[in-house]
């Protein structure tokens, strides 16, 4: 297989320090839902991978995380890119991934179709790296839950229209179910398992 | 990799290798999205005994950045051995600032306690926990306790603490007092005084968990319900102190006992170190205080 030397370029010029500002990026994120933060480094992944996606998969993923890509993602420099970056291993089966990338635009799978965890680790679970067009200026939600204050709107553009309803299917699976992080260019917010989406007025 | 780029061989930066950062890092994300369950992670031999705070040395590794000031606390004091050498440990292998005022940190580790000093958002707490598992008293069983965990079998621990009350005519337990954490985990608070239950409860700050010895990750987000295990003819209460902080009068603290001579004095004095110095420096004087300079002049 032949290598696009793209996929060799575009890691962390500083890959300790990118990580970690990436993932202090991710932790505010995840500890704070709907709150919107902009991935550290200067990671640059080739397209369709966004900038935040490209610094997630390289602060988080490695040889213990297998990783999914969506059809849009799926071609050989994205491929190249992921495994010579991180090590970690492209899957077939969406089942066995623990990260799961998305391109823009592109339709979100069954969400029963990642690992949920078990009832004994339900720490288990993939985490879903979706990109939209932006994180702001969509429907707007009204989220709960631990990391939010009362309570928080969030307005992301682009989920599908029946998004609420799979995301409360993922939501009455607690402790099991999904992380997402949504991503839009370098920015990304997080969605962990635990919040409660409700339309707003609903 | 580390900003003194004249040395030729350095540890990476915040001692960890990067492979072990990320398994951290995942570990505490997952904690985080499923607050107070204990998500196993693969501690490392860290260059200091277990039970002095491996757990807590590693999340902070894994957290720490360039950016940050780190404040190290031990059963609330600034300036005893395990917060003094973790503190200089994270200088010299991140090269970070540090601090002894709560709010002047990003990071506070603690081992057992937690500031007085309302904490504020962007901060983050991590705990050192020796026994994360706080059914394992009750049941030695890790596949067992684990059921119960998934299975959201906690009727054991109410009746360790109705056993309390039968014997004692309260709740005995002092420190380490349950808690369950968003209406689902029963967690171990690590051994803080029942005291300071009360502060993890919509905390704003971001609260770590980590157990070296026993591997194990777990963590509050802020804003989160901690509820402190009772009975409706049983409420949880904190100690009280009948008398105030003894250097700095301050009524409301968590206080320790000093023994003074060997015919029974004692006092008892702030163990957040940095809260007394600070309302001492303030004017505040207790009835064993000697008053600052600058107000005695």
């Amino acid at each position: 297989m032949l290598l696009h030397t793209e996929a060799l370029e575009g890691g962390f010029a500083s890959p300790v320090l990118g990580a970690q500002a990436t993932f202090r990026a991710l932790l505010d994120a995840m500890a704070r839902p709907g709150t919107i933060r902009t991935a550290g480094g200067d990671a640059a992944p080739p397209h369709p991978l966004s900038i935040a996606q490209g610094a997630v998969a390289l602060t988080l993923t490695d040889h213990d995380t297998p990783v999914w890509l969506s059809p849009a993602l799926a071609h050989e420099t994205v491929k190249g890119w992921v495994g010579f970056h991180t090590g970690a291993e492209i899957v077939a089966s969406s089942a066995h991934a623990r990260f799961v990338f998305l391109a823009a635009g592109e339709a979100i799978p069954d969400l029963h179709g990642f690992a949920p965890g078990s009832q004994d680790y339900p720490d288990r679970s993939a985490t879903l790296v979706i990109e939209l067009p932006a994180l702001s200026g969509g429907p707007e939600f009204v989220a709960r839950g631990p990391g939010i204050k009362d309570s928080t709107k969030i307005a992301l553009q682009g989920l599908p229209a029946d998004f609420l309803r799979r995301w409360a299917a993922n939501r009455a699976f607690f402790p099991l179910g999904l992380d997402i992080v949504f991503t839009a260019g370098s920015d990304l917010m997080a969605l962990p398992r635990s919040t409660d989406l409700q339309a707003l007025g609903g | 990799m580390n900003t003194h780029e004249t040395e030729l061989a350095t540890y990476n930066f915040a001692y960890l290798d990067e492979q072990t950062k990320r398994m951290i890092r995942r570990a505490i994300l997952k904690a985080i999205a499923i607050p107070g369950y204990q998500v196993p992670f693969a501690s490392r031999e860290m260059p200091m005994p277990y039970g002095w705070g491996t757990g807590g040395v590693q999340v902070t590794a894994a957290v720490i950045g360039p950016e940050d000031t780190l404040k190290v606390i031990d059963q609330g004091a600034d300036d005893t051995t395990n917060a003094v050498s973790i503190r200089a440990f994270f200088q010299k292998v991140a090269n970070v600032a540090v601090t002894t005022k709560t709010r002047e940190a990003t990071v506070i580790q603690t081992r057992h306690r937690i500031p007085e000093e309302q904490l504020t958002e962007g901060q983050v707490l991590v705990y050192q926990v020796p026994i994360p598992e706080p059914l394992r008293f009750l049941e030695p069983r890790e596949t067992e306790t684990r059921k119960m965990h998934a299975l959201e079998e906690y009727g054991l621990m109410h009746v360790k603490l109705y056993e309390d009350i039968a014997r004692n005519g309260h709740i005995a337990t002092t420190y380490a007092y349950p808690v369950k954490v968003e209406g689902r985990y029963v967690m171990d608070p690590s051994p803080i005084p029942k005291f300071d239950n009360p502060k993890m409860h919509m905390s704003e700050a971001l609260q770590l968990f980590g157990a070296g010895r026993e591997k194990r990750i777990y963590a509050i987000p802020p804003h989160t319900k901690v509820v402190s295990l009772d009975f409706e003819d049983h409420p949880f209460e904190v100690q009280k102190f009948a008398k105030p902080c003894a250097l700095c009068g301050a009524h409301g603290v968590y206080l320790d006992e000093v023994i003074l001579d060997d015919k029974g004095g004692r006092m008892f004095v702030c163990s957040d170190t940095d809260f007394c110095e600070e309302r001492r420096e303030a004017g505040h004087v207790g009835e064993l205080g000697v008053a600052n300079k600058e107000a005695a002049e």
